[in-house]
């Protein structure tokens, strides 16, 4: 009889192979205990961290970290429903009213994950007679909310406005419904979207814009309300999704829009009715690490600081990293049988990154992905970029030390 | 301009063959992700040259029942006679 477990030979073989080639499996990292935003416990040693998309160092706020305690003493750790059921309180309706005015909108849902906003409202809004079109990097919960939807996919070339208009004229279907779904700053690259270009696309074609603003909320923009902001095009945008698990240093989702329809949707989406809402605790530390953003918009240039800071490091080390200086910093190897040991040294030295590799890479070559936050010392900095160039010695990985334009 | 199964399979092989990795002795009937190595994103990225070449859309959903290089054929000259 088959096994259910015959399609894993594969991935059983390539896990092996990562462990065999490195000791351990960096898939299953241990942080043991966080002893700040910046620094954890990882197989007992103080370890930088420089891959948690923490951005602005708000998990550990210790005003969140206070709304959350009393939150909890006032309603209780769980809602135990949805949010059509009992799963609504007085402090959701409230988040989702603050979160709304942050973004000067009309009205905002809040999911219990920016997975769950993605896959939500991708599925709740493309329907069988109409278009959805994805840019090619897209990240998987956008995939995701593709193959929940009953729409027909078509992806387009990674960035590039003059690819998607050319398949939107391809599609010979000017009375269809089209939703055009982009990324601020995508995940893995830290490339930035031209979304003031898209935008322009999406009015010639009469198409809708969805804007994930993962990476960017709270990063990019003067008031951090993400890439939409920073081009100037908010009014082009007709739905921003976005994610409380980086910025705000919490977790949960949410998508805000003028469409007055939006409160249909609710009825219509099923993973925000069929899942259990957030607890009263996250909701309030959220809350708390939203108006300690808006508070302090020097983190965000302190953000924008310490990238450039760690970037220029790279470069003057002679690794191949991302072109586009953003909070993400990707560093390119040419093959998995460097980025392995070169993960595993980091590690052992001292730092915490992403390993990334194939497929899940957009070329097919692995990445060390980093992410900076705006509590990032200047002196952490410098010393994750001595155990780059300290790995990438002990694993003979070759540095071109040629001073490409930034 | 009507195209068949064959014209556009012997397209798709062409332009496979064009990629050094891919194997030289390829056939309409080979499973493009078994007997070609191809994983999801590769099968994607590919669907989207050919789209250009041909100046047809595929939407993603259709991949699902596409195995061999045949299949994305037929499926090709069907979506053209649609349009
Ligand atoms: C672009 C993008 N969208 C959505 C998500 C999902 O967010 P969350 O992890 O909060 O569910 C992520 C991160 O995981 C992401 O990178």
């Amino acid at each position: 009889m088959a096994s259910l477990f015959s399609k894993y030979e594969g991935l059983a073989g390539s896990l092996g192979a990562v462990v065999a080639a490195g000791g351990r499996n960096p898939f299953a990292v241990v942080i043991e205990k966080p002893l700040s935003s910046t620094v954890g416990v990882i197989e007992g040693r103080e370890t930088l961290l420089f891959g948690t998309n923490n951005y602005l160092g708000l998990s550990q706020s210790v005003r969140a970290i206070k709304a959350a305690q009393a939150a909890a003493e006032a309603c209780g750790v769980g809602t135990t429903g949805s949010r059509i059921a009992n799963g609504t309180q007085s402090l959701h309706r409230q988040l989702e009213r603050k979160i709304a005015d942050f973004f000067h909108r009309r009205d905002a849902m809040v999911f219990s994950t920016g997975y769950q906003a993605n896959l939500g409202m991708i599925s709740a809004l493309a329907g069988k007679d109409d278009y959805l079109l994805l840019d090619a990097d897209s990240h998987a919960s956008i995939y995701d909310g593709s193959r929940l939807s009953a729409a027909q996919v078509i992806r387009f070339r990674h960035n590039d406005p003059d690819d998607l208009y050319k398949r939107i004229k391809r599609l010979d279907a000017p009375d269809a419904a089209k939703l055009v779904v982009v990324e601020g700053i995508y995940s893995m690259t830290g490339n930035v979207a031209p979304v003031a270009e898209f935008a322009a696309v999406k009015k010639e074609t009469g198409a809708y814009l969805l804007v994930d603003e993962a990476h960017s909320f709270g990063v990019l923009g003067e008031h951090g309300r993400g890439s939409a902001e920073a081009e100037g095009v908010e009014a082009d945008v007709d739905f921003i999704v976005g994610t409380f698990s980086k910025s705000l240093g919490t977790v949960g989702g949410y998508c805000v829009s003028d469409h007055p329809e939006l409160e249909l949707v609710r009825l219509n989406c099923r993973p925000y009715m069929f899942t259990a809402s957030l607890p009263p605790e996250v909701i309030a530390a959220t809350a708390a690490a939203l108006e300690e953003m808006q508070e302090h918009p020097e983190l965000r240039a302190q953000l924008m600081d310490n990238a450039a800071r760690l970037h220029a490091g790279f470069v003057r080390l002679g690794l191949n990293a991302s072109q586009r200086v953003s909070p993400v910093i990707a560093v390119t190897l040419e093959t998995v049988e460097q980025a392995i040991p070169m993960w595993n040294r980091l590690l052992e030295l001292g730092v915490y990154v992403n390993l990334s590799l194939p497929p899940a890479t957009p070329d097919s070559r692995p990445l060390l992905r980093c992410s900076v936050m705006a509590t990032h010392t200047a002196a952490q900095i410098d010393q994750a970029l001595e155990i780059f160039r300290q790995a990438a010695e002990d694993c003979n990985v070759p540095l071109s030390a040629k001073e490409t334009a930034a | 301009m009507s195209e068949t199964v064959e014209g556009v399979s012997a397209l798709i092989i062409q332009k496979l063959l064009s990629n050094p990795k891919v194997p030289r002795d390829i056939n309409g009937d080979c499973k493009i992700m078994e007997d070609l190595a191809f994983d999801s994103l590769a099968v994607m990225n590919f669907v989207m040259e050919v789209e250009d070449s041909l100046d047809v859309s595929v939407p993603l959903d259709k991949l699902a029942d596409i195995r061999t290089i045949n299949d994305l054929a037929a499926c090709i000259v069907d979506l053209k006679s649609k349009g």
